[in-house]
Parts: structure tokens; C-alpha cells; sequence
């Protein structure tokens, strides 16, 4: 018995409103190449990536506090699978805990040789200090900035 | 616990595979809810409320697809409400059909649902989506890399190998070859698993779920109405959930509430099961776990979160064989979701199974004289949790 199928595709665009935290996070990464957490009055811990609002003391952030370009990796993995309108493999991305946060920021690991899995793993072993390198050009984007490891 | 107690009576599953050209979303539904009336002997007429299961719209391509199901489900002029937590959307949905019976509120719910992972081509595409656009979508995060990193966390805290991960992969299968509806039932070796291609390290293809189709529907039914109807029922005695917060930078560096190598939030959820079910010991008191494991190196933190091993241990015990089917404490005898991955569904195969294993239904497969049987689901960026005790 024939069994058909029906080709749909979903195509669509959103403008998301990235709200006053977010917006002069990216602001300050795009204008002055510097990073950003926000704190918690209550727990004193300084958030990065920065929100209004703690996730854990659930109480409103209030300062802004400067943090990197120095920072250690927390988390790593390497993908050498290729997903659909996602990045050709290989590359290395994961978390790094900037100096001067207490929560982990993600971006990727650049200019590691990536060609054998076991090694390169070992390149980014977690507590591997790192530093933050920016684009030239820069738009106000998590993609503005990455990591290398550090001497 | 207060409340009426809930038992299960009728349980459907369909024979999971990659994919099913001959059925749409709608039809998988019936199939699965066909098996378990049957299965509990009663008739769509007897049903007061239906919960559907189902995950983010997107794997399957229809926008709020529940509605679809409304005619397969038996849901007119009924009580209908679609539960989504992610991957864990198949136990939670249980929950809700289990609170609306200990409320007092039904006698008899059917919970039901159905997925059709591959359609789409590529789930990892679509599960990218579910990061905060804010900060995270630029980066290439889905499923499979937030647990790869996960797994480079416990790696480093408690010195787990990619050969311990493989060893998870071949006790699944193993089981899975026992198990006529899992997808993969191929036993495999450690040498095959370390061999297959690295996906993102650490986790290969042998380490990772595959994307099934199918459906799964159970029939849940108060003490009162299963006594008046003399029927054979299993208990669903203790119930529980817990969430996480968003971040996963969250869950490491200074001062964390979670690390992203443990499942906290999930051991949280099965300490709630635990006290309601009125266990105190689970590594005695349990007999088999179905948790929730997408990928090898997350059946670890399950298992330990789940109170079955300490955290760290459980990669050495399952190299002495605690785990597997005749050991101290099976985990995952149905296979697991390494060996079937319908989204939508699989949290509530875990109960399916679970409930299975204690009503000595388990066949090939089944774990002698189990009485008291642990199930788990682990939804979103490893985020929402459910745990359910099933009891003969």
C-alpha cells in the first residue's frame, strides 16, 4: 500500500526585546570590549550573564560589577556531529567562570587543535585558566566575544 | 499522604521505531490508548478526563497537537488538558492524572499521548530552540551538549571514563534484547560503543538515545472505583517533582545550589516520591529503577540522585553488576530511554515499565519478585524532574 508524505516548513522571524539588563550588558561589550556581571545584594554573588532578578534569593540585582577577561573553564564539550543550522563541525564551546562572577558564562574555545577528541579534552580540562578574546567588529552579541586558553 | 490512593489498571505501549509511515500523530495516539482500554478492560465511555502528554510542538510540527488528539483520546464533552515539561512531559502528565483522582475530583483518568521524533529530521535542531534568546541561542547548545558538559563535570568530580559510560550502553542493550517494544534491541560491546563516532565529547553514537515513534497510554483509576470493579491494579504511592533553575552557568563556579554533573533537582523530586510512598531506604526498599537516561553518562547521576548509590559510586557498582537484570538493583531492565526516545512519552514508559515490573508483567525482562519499583523524568536544560513509586 502507497504511504504518502506532506512537506511543511516552519520559516519564521522573531524581534526579541532583550530588555535594560541585557541591552547595556551587550552595550558595554560592543562599545568598551568589557564584560559584565550584575549582584545580588542578598548573597553578595555576582551574576554573569547579568539579570534583574536572582535566581536563587529571587530578590532584584543591584550593581554592576566588572568582571574578566581572566577566567577558568567550568564545562567543555567538543561536537564533531554536524545538526542542521547549527556550526560545521568540529568546535569546542562550553562555560567559564570569568574573575569577578560567581555563576559561568557560555561562549567558545578557540585555537585548540581539535583533531584528536582525547587531547584536545585534555587542552580543555576543566579549571584550565582561559582569557577573553573580542571581535574586531562588534554588534552587542554573546558571538563578540570567546575564549583561548591562557599561558 | 492524604487523599484517595491511585492505582494504575491499564497499560498501552506501542513497539517503538525510528519511524511511521503509516500512521499520523493522531493514529499513534489511538494505537496506544486501544492497548491500554484493553489492557484494563473498560471502554473510552467509563473515561472522565484525558491528559495528554506532549512535548515542545516543534518535533512534531503541529501547533498544539492535542487538540488533534482530542478524537483519538475520546476527549469531547470530557475534561482535556495537555502537560509539557520537556522531556519529562510523560511522568508529569501522570502526576496531573494523579492528582485529579487523590482530589477526589475523577474516578478514572486516561493519560495518553504519542511522538514522531524524526519527522522533523533533526530533533537537536529544534531542541536548540529551547535556549533564552538572550544570552544563549547564538551558541550551539541542544540536548546532546548540555549533557556532554555535564558529563565533563563528573568526569572530573568523581573520575567517571568514556568505558564506564560504554559499560551503561551494553547493559541497556542487553536488556533492550529482552524487550519487544524497544527501539535499539542490538546488544552491543565496549569495544563498539568506544568505537562508534564521537558525537560531542565525550558522548558517541552508541552513547545517545535514538529518535523513536510511538505512543504510550495508561488508565488511572481510584482505590474506590478499582474495589466496586474488582479489577488488578498496581499503586502509584508516591508521587513527586522538583524544578531547576534556568542557567546552567548557574550550576557551577562559586557558591552553586546544583552542580551540573549531579541531578539534584531530580534527587529532590524522588526524596518527595520517597516520604509520600513512606520509604526511607531506597537502596533496600527498591527492587528496580526506570530512570530517566537519555545519554550513558546520565544514567550515574539518576541512579544516585534516585538514592540507589551514593553520588560518585555508581560507576564502580555498575561494573560489579549491581545494576543490571539479577544484579543487587536493576536500572532500566525495559532497555531505557538509550534504547527508546519517543519525547513525548517516555517519562511515562518509565511508569509504564515500572508498573509492569511490580505487577509481574514484566515478561522476558522482568526483575523477580519486584515489589516496589522507582520511576524517573528529566525534562528541559535538565531542569524539570518527576519521580513516581509504583507498588504491587
Amino acid at each position: 500500500m502507497e504511504l504518502m508524505t506532506r512537506v511543511e516548513r516552519w520559516d519564521i522571524t522573531y524581534r526579541h526585546a532583550l530588555g535594560e539588563t541585557a541591552s547595556w550588558f551587550f552595550a558595554q561589550i560592543r562599545d568598551r570590549k568589557q564584560i559584565y556581571g550584575r549582584r545580588d545584594p542578598k548573597s553578595g554573588r555576582v551574576l554573569c550573564p547579568p539579570r534583574a532578578f536572582s535566581d536563587q534569593t529571587l530578590q532584584p540585582t543591584n550593581e554592576w560589577v566588572p568582571v574578566g577577561p581572566r577566567g577558568k573553564i567550568e564545562c567543555f564539550t567538543i561536537v564533531y556531529e554536524p545538526f542542521k543550522d547549527l556550526p560545521e563541525p568540529p568546535y569546542a564551546f562550553g562555560y567559564v567562570l570569568l574573575e569577578g562572577a560567581d555563576t559561568a558564562i557560555g561562549g567558545y574555545f578557540k585555537g585548540v587543535d581539535l583533531s584528536d577528541g582525547a587531547v584536545a579534552a585534555t587542552r580543555l580540562a576543566i579549571g584550565t585558566p582561559v582569557m577573553t578574546q573580542f571581535a574586531e567588529h562588534r554588534t552587542g552579541d554573546v558571538l563578540d566575544f570567546w575564549f583561548t586558553v591562557a599561558k | 499522604m492524604s487523599g484517595t490512593r491511585v492505582g494504575i489498571i491499564g497499560i498501552g505501549q506501542s513497539e517503538f521505531k525510528a519511524k511511521r509511515p503509516d500512521a499520523n500523530y493522531p493514529e499513534l495516539v489511538r494505537e496506544a490508548v486501544t492497548l491500554a482500554l484493553g489492557d484494563g478492560g473498560l471502554g473510552l465511555d467509563e473515561v472522565e478526563a484525558v491528559v495528554c502528554s506532549l512535548a515542545p510542538d516543534a518535533l512534531l510540527g503541529i501547533g498544539n497537537a492535542e487538540r488533534l488528539a482530542v478524537d483519538a483520546v475520546g476527549a469531547r464533552n470530557k475534561r482535556l488538558m495537555r502537560i509539557n515539561t520537556g522531556g519529562s512531559t510523560g511522568i508529569s502528565a501522570l502526576a496531573a492524572g494523579h492528582a485529579h483522582i487523590a482530589a477526589g475530583v475523577c474516578d478514572v483518568v486516561l493519560v495518553a499521548g504519542a511522538d514522531k521524533v524524526g519527522e522533523c529530521g533533526d530533533s537537536q535542531t529544534i531542541l536548540n530552540k529551547i535556549w533564552d534568546p538572550t544570552y544563549e541561542r547564538s551558541l550551539p547548545l541542544g540536548t546532546i551538549t548540555m549533557l556532554a558538559m555535564s558529563a565533563t563535570r563528573y568526569m572530573h568530580k568523581y573520575g567517571m571514563t568514556e568505558q564506564d559510560m560504554a559499560r551503561v550502553v551494553v547493559k541497556n542493550r542487553e536488556h533492550a534484547a529482552l524487550n519487544p517494544k524497544a527501539h535499539l534491541r542490538a546488544r552491543t560491546s565496549i569495544d563498539e560503543v568506544m568505537a562508534s563516532r564521537m558525537i560531542s565529547w565525550p558522548i558517541k553514537l552508541f552513547d545517545a538515545c535514538p529518535q523513536s515513534s510511538g505512543g504510550c497510554a495508561m488508565v488511572l483509576a481510584s482505590e474506590s472505583y478499582i474495589r466496586a470493579r474488582r479489577r488488578e491494579a498496581v499503586w502509584m504511592t508516591g508521587v513527586g517533582s522538583s524544578a531547576e533553575s534556568y542557567y546552567i552557568g548557574d550550576r557551577m563556579g562559586n557558591g552553586y545550589a546544583a552542580d551540573h554533573a549531579d541531578a539534584q533537582a531530580l534527587g529532590e523530586a524522588c526524596q518527595r516520591a520517597y516520604r509520600m510512598a513512606g520509604i526511607s531506604d531506597p537502596a533496600q526498599q527498591i527492587d528496580v529503577g526506570e530512570l530517566y537516561a537519555p545519554f550513558s553518562n546520565t544514567e550515574f547521576h539518576s541512579i544516585e540522585a534516585a538514592g540507589l548509590a551514593d553520588r560518585g559510586h555508581s560507576p564502580a557498582l555498575l561494573k560489579e553488576g549491581w545494576f543490571r537484570l539479577g544484579g543487587r538493583t536493576p536500572v532500566n531492565p525495559s532497555g531505557g530511554v538509550l534504547c527508546s526516545n519517543p519525547i513525548a512519552v517516555t517519562a511515562m514508559v518509565r511508569v509504564a515499565e515500572a508498573a509492569l515490573q511490580v505487577w509481574n508483567r514484566a515478561g522476558a525482562h522482568q526483575v523477580k519478585g519486584a515489589r516496589r519499583a522507582i520511576a524517573s523524568g528529566n525534562g528541559g536544560d535538565h531542569q524539570l524532574f518527576g519521580a513516581v513509586v509504583v507498588e504491587a
